[in-house]
């Protein structure tokens, strides 16, 4: 590496390979410098979707398969793909994804006949065992507000009917 | 095979119509589930938090099991083994694994180039699926996993996956010397193991900050340190300064994310809007309390996206902030060590062991930190 810099005259006096800030994390090699011309791990084949970081140059050896995009939030997932990590334009849709999936797995559930159980899926067993004052009591304040509204909106239209 | 399956934001079920993972690699195992913990980082994926975390996924990224089937490379295991499985996914070949920054492998996540591949924690770290199952498939099973050694209990060899770790490394982060004066925050159990690590660096006095009394009472027993609740100290900054006869801390450690309490405004624009990628209070709260020219140790998880923090103060104070997941590998030879000789016992952390049909239930209780919840363990 000095001869790529011998026209700089001082180059590299004052290096130091101890002064190393991530140690004792990291056990500096060098091989830093060789970017990504390493020998790679053999090249696990693609046989679903799988969404690739716009930062780098190929998959990587190995991924996982889980649950490929699909569906309305697998085309927002593809479109935020576009957009490089750095950016919000990556995460927010992709976080919009998550939510739009939410409603596509209600309905692949019901589609496949199958009715979720919300109280088993969501543990309240857990919470009416170990903490039933909080559990019910936010139960009464969520009716409480949801008959506000509702009564609100019933009358509202009452009005304009009148 | 049953395994966990995430359906949305506080809702999971146990599945018993998974398909059994298959080896799709040479380098990859497959291993039969023994015991699998729920993290707390998990429940940033229960709550929501992470970008790109698909419904029908299985989270777990904290396992031990019996190896059942290798693919054609894997030279050192067979099937029998019975291993702990660290969270990072590395292929011991990449630069960065070379330096052995296991938790950065660059070969093992091809949807986002900041984190490793993680089993089971979203498609941001690689979309595997997870160990919260009967079985999971292990890539670069000639890397990761280690033979639990003879004699050792279950129990403390699954806390050796991430927990123990990431504790460890967050003391080793921080740079402690002798009679430092170490500020934890969170007393979950990656701030229960960095209270415990952080004496055998030689710290001198031992910090932690938490606000749910019954860690704060567990981890002052299980780690001789002092313990101070947020909600009774006023402002915790303030509060450091003056113990630390207005100095500041020598070092503080991040033990809590993004999902901290302790800021309305924190708490608001990062967990209830996401405006920022969680909360980022016990950050703020660390970088003010400790002393000029100190450290700061991160390894609460953030989202990938940006937080409110204090950077002038950091340029100002001259801090060091050090930060990283744990590189469990690098860590357990060390770590394994310190279990077998009695400096440290693992599993006194595991509250609760519940079988994995009751996951959902077994979430909610960790979540709402029911019943004096510290460490859940799923049994398959």
């Amino acid at each position: 590496m000095e001869d790529n810099f011998r026209h700089i005259k001082g180059w590299g006096v004052d290096a130091d390979p101890r002064n190393e800030p991530t140690y004792p994390m990291k056990h500096y090699t060098g091989d830093d410098h060789q970017r990504l011309n390493y020998e790679r791990p053999a090249q696990q084949p693609a046989d679903v979707e799988i969404l690739k970081s716009n930062e780098r140059p190929s998959l990587s050896a190995v991924f996982g398969t889980s649950t490929p995009p699909s569906g309305l939030s697998g085309i927002i997932r593809r479109k935020a793909f576009s957009q490089s990590e750095g950016r919000l334009g990556h995460w927010m849709p992709l976080i919009l994804a998550d939510r739009m999936n939410v409603i596509e797995g209600l309905i692949d559930d019901v589609r496949n006949g199958y009715l979720p159980n919300f109280f088993v899926e969501k543990g309240w067993k857990a919470e009416v065992r170990y903490n039933p004052v909080r559990f019910f009591g936010k139960i009464v304040v969520a009716a409480l507000v949801t008959t506000a509204v509702v009564t609100l909106m019933v009358r509202k239209k009452r009005r304009r009917h009148i | 095979m049953l395994a966990m399956n995430y359906r949305g934001p506080y809702r999971i079920r146990a599945d018993r119509n998974k398909p059994d993972p298959e080896i799709l690699h040479p380098r990859d195992a497959i291993v039969r589930v023994t015991r699998s913990c729920i993290c707390g980082s998990d429940l940033h994926l229960y709550h929501g938090l992470v970008p790109d975390t698909r419904v029908g996924m299985t989270f777990g990224h904290e396992f031990t099991g019996v190896v059942v089937d290798v693919g054609s490379e894997v030279q050192n295991l067979k099937p029998g083994d019975h291993v702990l499985v660290p969270f990072n996914i590395a292929c011991g070949s990449c630069p960065f694994c070379k330096q052995e920054l296991y938790g950065n492998c660059h070969e093992s996540n091809p949807e986002a180039t900041a984190v490793g591949g993680i089993f089971g924690y979203s498609h941001t770290a690689g979309g595997y699926d997870g160990g919260q199952a009967e079985y999971v498939r292990v890539p670069y099973a000639d890397i990761g996993p280690f033979k639990i050694p003879e004699g050792m209990d279950p129990d403390d060899a699954v806390l050796l996956t991430d927990v123990l770790p990431t504790g460890y490394q967050a003391a080793e982060m921080a740079g402690i010397k002798k009679g430092d004066t170490v500020v934890i925050f969170g007393a979950g159990p990656v701030g229960i193991m960095a209270a415990k690590c952080s004496w055998l660096f030689g710290a001198g006095r031992v910090i932690v900050i938490d606000h749910v009394e019954y860690r704060l009472d567990f981890v002052r027993q299980y780690a001789q340190c002092e313990v101070y609740n947020f909600k009774s100290i006023g402002d915790p900054v303030l509060f450091l300064k003056k113990a630390t006869d207005f100095y500041g801390a020598d070092v503080c450690i991040d033990a809590v994310g993004c999902e901290a309490e302790g800021s309305a405004i924190q708490t608001v624009s990062g967990r209830r809007m996401l405006l920022q990628s969680g909360a980022a209070t016990a950050l703020n709260w660390a970088i003010n309390s400790v002393k000029k020219g100190g450290i700061v140790s991160v390894v609460g998880v953030y989202g990938p996206t940006g937080n409110l923090v204090a950077i002038g103060n950091v340029v100002n104070k001259g801090i060091t902030i050090r930060a990283n997941q744990a590189s469990v590998k690098r860590l357990l030879p060390k770590l394994i060590e310190h279990v077998q000789n009695g400096f440290i016992d693992p599993k006194a952390i595991i509250t609760h062991k519940i079988p994995l049909e009751e996951v959902a239930y077994a979430y909610r209780i960790f979540s709402s930190k029911l019943d004096n919840c510290i460490k859940t363990v799923l049994v398959p």
